[in-house]
């Protein structure tokens, strides 16, 4: 089971994502934080703090919640539905550029999911996608514009994202596969 | 989806709602109680946003089957299932072939012929979602059956004071009305018991049930006892209309005894919530000083109503196998 990002690594990425976001946007002016559900909001919590030490302004912050834009959702005949939960958005996102923050990017379809999700929330300027770990085997024409770490798998492992706020520790893990 | 870094979080006690159908609240766990109240909060918030609009029942359809008046409910399932993009459609029974002497299970039967994927029924018999039930594919949810059962009122009821008073359990709730013909309180009795709180409930002998103890409430027909220390103070209307025979001498008269107003409610805890499931009789089982008062939430039990039921729509889309969702 081994571990590819430990706390350390986790928090130096962060703080390094945190610089190329206000190199990139040129400060933070009309920025705004969207982390998925569920683990993606502690990271964009994580990077508010970072952006505000740099920069000493605030960041708005949201959470969102892709259940019912899944795409495959109701794809089963029958079967349980997966959790919904709330989508927290206290602020305008209109005009604004959005930062959308997910723990890993796969498929792409939980990205292509809060796109949709998003849009139904007003018009961005623009929406710029934050993932702590590529993953890849993308199944959706989607990219991420900011990376912690790019991380070669095959299909049959699993990456599992553990923070603090949620897992009690900071660490990314390699699971399963054929290795 | 593969969101394959993603365990779930915090593990609620269930996840989902593995019945086909919504019948009553008999048939439901204190777990999948809090499972439509928690799924409702979410669908709260969908109901703010600038577009009311999320695609998660994309493609089903639900049919409104009402063979009973109804403006409150039939709109609140309309709106839930429009909010959640399913395709609507609303049969009354003056425009329906029952008009003419079919049966419900012959309607039901022809319904299902077009393949709806749910049946929102309201009907005068008590049972007639069962009979649904057994003979549809379709999954039922009951919108009211008789003096049966009405689940999703009691499930909006229970979710306004949970929002207020965070959880159920402990509450002194008095339910005070036509206790004999009200599906609302034999649905409030069975979801107020499990979820732990303390149910009084009180009208005039006549309209008590005799066996009602044996559901874990406690009846009373002084309106003062009650109301001592309530939190929550829930109206039921008289329903002339099931009335057959003389319950008590006059409307007049009921609301000299049983009619809340002000001064009854001084009893109350300071911040009880007046509830009353609509249609009210103002002036018979509520006095309009007390239905438009600080202390009345009958507005955002409708607000709350179109939410309970997206949750129960959205729930009961899956399906009842014993499967994880991929």
């Amino acid at each position: 089971m081994p571990v590819v990002m430990d706390a350390d690594r986790i928090s130096r990425t962060l703080a390094r994502i945190a610089h190329e976001i206000v190199e990139r946007n040129k400060g933070v002016d009309d920025l705004a934080l969207v982390g998925v559900r569920t683990r993606g909001v502690p990271i964009a919590k994580r990077l508010a703090r970072a952006l505000k030490e740099i920069t000493g302004h605030d960041v708005p912050t949201g959470a969102l919640d892709i259940t019912l834009y899944r795409d495959d959702l109701m794809r089963h005949a029958v079967g349980p539905q997966p959790q919904v939960r709330r989508t927290e958005i206290q602020f305008s996102i209109d005009n604004r550029k959005i930062l959308l923050v997910d723990d890993v990017l796969y498929t792409g379809r939980t990205t292509r999911a809060a796109l949709d999700a998003l849009i139904d929330y007003g018009r961005p300027k623009g929406i710029q996608l934050i993932v702590l770990v590529d993953r890849g085997h993308r199944e959706l024409p989607i990219k991420a514009d900011y990376v912690g770490k790019n991380l070669p798998t095959s299909p049959d492992e699993s990456v599992q994202v553990r923070l603090l706020e949620i897992d009690g520790q900071d660490e990314v893990v390699l699971q399963g596969g054929a290795a | 989806m593969t969101p394959a870094s993603t365990e779930v979080d915090r593990k609620p006690a269930v996840t989902a709602l593995r019945h086909k159908d919504l019948l009553g609240i008999v048939d439901l766990t204190p777990e999948e109680i809090a499972l439509v109240l928690d799924t409702a909060e979410a669908m709260k918030e969908v109901g703010t946003r600038p577009i009311k609009k999320v695609p998660a029942l994309r493609g089903k359809t639900v049919v409104n089957l009402f063979f009973e008046p109804s403006t409150r409910t039939r709109t609140s399932f309309e709106i839930a299932e429009k909010r959640l993009s399913a395709d609507t459609l609303n049969i009354a029974i003056g425009t329906s072939s029952v008009v003419k002497g079919e049966t419900l299970a012959d309607t039901a039967l022809n319904l299902e012929a077009m393949a709806p994927d749910m049946i929102v029924l309201r009907h005068s018999s008590s049972g007639a979602c069962h009979l649904l039930s057994r003979i549809c594919r379709s999954a039922i949810i009951n919108a009211g059956d008789g003096m049966h059962e009405h689940p999703t009122q009691a499930l909006l009821d229970a979710f306004t004071i949970r929002e207020r008073k965070k959880q159920l359990a402990g509450l002194k709730v008095a339910i005070i009305g036509d206790l004999l013909h009200s599906r609302v309180l034999r649905s409030n009795i069975h979801l107020l018991t499990k979820m732990g709180a303390k149910v009084w409930v009180c009208g005039p002998p006549t309209l008590i049930p005799t066996d009602i103890r044996k559901f874990g409430v406690t009846p009373t027909s002084s309106v003062d006892e009650a109301v001592t220390d309530a939190d929550v103070v829930m109206l039921l209307r008289i329903q002339l209309e099931r009335m057959e025979g003389a319950y008590f001498p006059s409307l007049r008269e009921y609301f000299r005894v049983f009619g809340m107003t002000e001064s009854r409610l001084r009893r109350a805890k300071p911040d009880v919530m007046i509830m009353h499931p609509g249609p009210m009789n103002r002036g018979v089982e509520i006095a309009s000083e007390v239905a438009d008062g600080p202390y009345s939430v009958i507005l955002d039990q409708v607000a709350n109503g179109v939410a309970v039921r997206m949750a129960v729509l959205y729930l009961l889309a899956g399906g009842a196998e014993h499967e994880d969702a991929a």
